[in-house]
């Protein structure tokens, strides 16, 4: 007790005396306030959080996006991310119809239509089912997707922040469809969310055989209520959209449905006035997360760029940067894990010499699909697709150090 | 219940489907199977071919006052659209800078709109209208867009017989790789070539990224 009563005392004056500190107090040989005090014992945060000196690594939006923040989108601070998970606190969201408030103990996924006999389980019954963890990312495919006719954001943030990694945990959707019985004639699957916008989207049936996991856990605990808690789809990959958060329903057809969300929208408009439906797959994308535009360089000398590279279809196999707006490459150091269908760090030792400089990166995954430049890109489809721009980022880094978003001709 | 009750009773609710193949049994044996009321509750979506679409009819007629009290406060009377909310109708073209997608020009089919109107619609409290009245918000929402006469009449056999002037608008089969693959290390454009074309820089759009969240709209 008189230890614990002197603790806070002496974490009492440490606090009182930091209102006097200068920046430089604490350097050597001074020995600042934190290393003769003790700090807040076990249990004083039951449910830990971030330094509050990282206050700025946030979700943020854009306000014009959107008619309503029920329906819009929240970005990743990717200029902060270390390595190729992103905290859960700090994942994109999503929302048609804003985060619901799901009860476990009262939410049901219903498996029914083409199958032997529909099932109805409780959440205790989907955790007794062999359980797979895995590292994805998910993107929502309207990532870029201001940036089709011009450079609009200066910022990595609010350019590639629709992309997160986690790693799932949950059960095979193939082993919960075993349990049902699929019927010979079914082809398609519908998932729909319980939320209010009844989220629904017609799934080839052989993608969720192969690979696809009905989630539960994130990153260690249960999945976020932004995430689809208590339930979701991961369906590793694909565009954002199929993920379906807080699952309830799984219809089993031998047709799609062609709901609005692979209609009216998540389909690209090409320049003939044609559109692609149906374009799933994330194709190999990559960006440099530092420098970039929150990111500045600091002076002249020695600096590792870093960036961070996907593919829906497979690994990535290489990452090239160039300085000059892509005359020359060089290729960069992959950092482990390379895992497939997941973000994958990349690395370049970079001696800047203060003159300005075109930075851009360019992802190969295992399948040897190449990253498009984005003239290249608009020349097939134009440039009212909205989704699916997977284009090779070009930062301008002007002789002060400060970057910008720029398009080459 | 045993696996093997399970078994008796999965094999009986096959039998009146008249199911020739024997199905697998289930392996973990978990769940329950749903009551027909339970599946009915939740069944909702909707096929162009009409497969999903409920009882009840409703006419453009009925549609206007209903669209009127649920739906104009965003969409605008007749689907102009109100502020930033979406427009519903529109008959521009789908090519060029400002191209209109719309339920008139863009969506391909009409049972596609009573899917969404009825799971997604009215914004604020989704799924609480009956489906007489869904069909009538949507029979008045494919009228103002001059998709179907004053005198229609909405429900499950008229909806998928309305040919939207976009049906054959979509390619379903993915495209893609689309671009060249060209991965070049060196040389691979002349330096001189290479020019800022675009830049972000001074466009006042990016919200502020340090700092509480920026609310603010661009001036
Ligand atoms: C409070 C405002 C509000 C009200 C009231 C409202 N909506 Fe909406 N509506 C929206 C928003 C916001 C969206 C876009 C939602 C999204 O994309 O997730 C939307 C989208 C739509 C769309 C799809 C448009 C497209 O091109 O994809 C249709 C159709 C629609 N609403 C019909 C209706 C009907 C019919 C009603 C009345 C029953 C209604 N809405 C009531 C706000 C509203």
């Amino acid at each position: 007790m008189l230890r614990a009563g002197l603790g806070a005392g002496a974490a009492a004056f440490a606090v009182a005396a930091s209102g006097r500190a200068r920046a430089d107090d604490a350097s050597p040989p001074a020995d600042p306030d934190w290393s003769q005090s003790l700090g807040p014992g076990v249990g004083d945060r039951v449910y830990g959080h971030p330094s509050h000196f990282e206050a700025d690594a946030i979700r943020r939006t854009v306000p014009w996006l959107t008619a309503s923040p029920e329906s819009s989108i929240s970005f990743t601070p990717l200029q902060y991310q270390q390595g190729i998970i992103t905290p859960s606190g700090l994942f994109f969201e999503r929302y048609h119809a804003g985060r619901p408030t799901v009860d476990p103990a009262q939410h049901r996924l219903m498996i029914h239509g083409m199958v032997d006999r529909p099932l109805l389980f409780t959440m205790d019954d989907i955790k007794r089912f062999p359980s797979e963890s895995r590292i994805h990312f998910i993107e929502c495919p309207a990532n870029g997707g201001m940036e089709w006719r011009a450079p609009q954001l200066n910022s990595l943030q609010f350019t590639h922040g629709m992309i997160s990694c986690a790693e799932w945990t949950g059960v095979k959707l193939s082993t919960l469809l075993q349990e049902a019985g699929i019927k010979p004639t079914a082809k398609w699957v519908l998932a729909e969310g319980a939320d209010g916008a009844h989220m629904a989207r017609s799934l080839p049936l052989e993608k969720c055989l192969d690979d696809v996991l009905v989630v539960y856990g994130q990153n260690g605990e249960a999945l976020r209520p932004e995430q689809g808690y208590p339930l979701r789809l991961v369906v590793p990959g694909w565009q954002g959209n199929v993920n379906i958060k807080w699952v309830r329903r799984l219809q089993l057809g031998d047709a799609p449905w062609f709901t609005r969300e692979e209609t009216s929208k998540y389909t690209e408009l090409m320049k003939d006035g044609k559109a692609r439906g149906f374009t799933w797959p994330i194709y190999a994308k990559s960006v440099i997360t530092f420098p970039c535009p929150e990111m500045p360089v600091k002076g002249p000398g020695m600096y590792e760029i870093r960036g961070l590279a996907w593919s829906g279809l497979g690994k990535i196999k290489q990452v090239d940067v160039s300085l000059d707006g892509g005359v020359n490459w060089v290729r960069a150091r992959l950092q482990g894990p390379v895992l497939p269908k997941a973000l994958t760090k990349f690395t370049l030792e970079w001696r800047w010499d203060g003159r300005p400089a075109l930075l851009q990166s360019r992802a190969m995954d295992e399948t040897g699909f190449v990253q498009p430049t984005i003239s290249e890109l608009r020349a097939v489809r134009g440039s009212n697709g909205v989704y699916n721009n997977n284009s090779i980022q070009t930062w301008q880094v002007k002789p002060d150090g400060s970057v910008f978003n720029v398009q080459l001709a | 219940m045993s696996s093997l009750h399970r078994l008796i009773a999965a094999a009986a609710m096959c039998l009146p489907l008249g199911v020739a193949t024997a199905a697998e049994p289930p392996k973990y044996g978990l769940g329950t199977t749903p009551t027909a009321a339970q599946i009915a509750g939740w069944d909702i979506a909707v096929r162009p071919d009409g497969q999903g679409l409920p009882d009840g009819h409703g006419s453009v007629k009925d549609g206007d006052e209903l669209f009127a009290n649920n739906c104009a406060a965003c969409h605008g009377t007749f689907g102009e659209g109100a502020g930033r909310y979406p427009r519903l109708a529109g008959e521009g073209k789908l090519t060029g800078d400002r191209p209109e997608q719309t339920v008139q020009t863009y969506w391909p089919f009409a049972t596609t709109l009573f899917d969404y109107i009825n799971r997604a619609m009215p914004f604020p409290s989704p799924h609480v209208l009956p489906p007489e009245q869904v069909y009538a918000i949507t029979a008045y929402v494919l009228n103002f867009n001059g998709l179907v006469d004053d005198n229609f009449v909405a429900d499950r056999n008229t909806l998928p017989m309305v040919k939207m002037p976009n049906r054959d608008g979509f390619i379903w089969t993915d495209p893609r790789p689309d671009t060249h693959d060209t991965a070049c290390m060196t040389n691979c454009r002349a330096p001189a070539d290479v020019k800022v074309a675009q830049t972000a820089e001074g466009k006042n759009l990016t919200p502020r990224t340090t700092g509480p969240l920026d609310t603010a709209l661009p001036q």
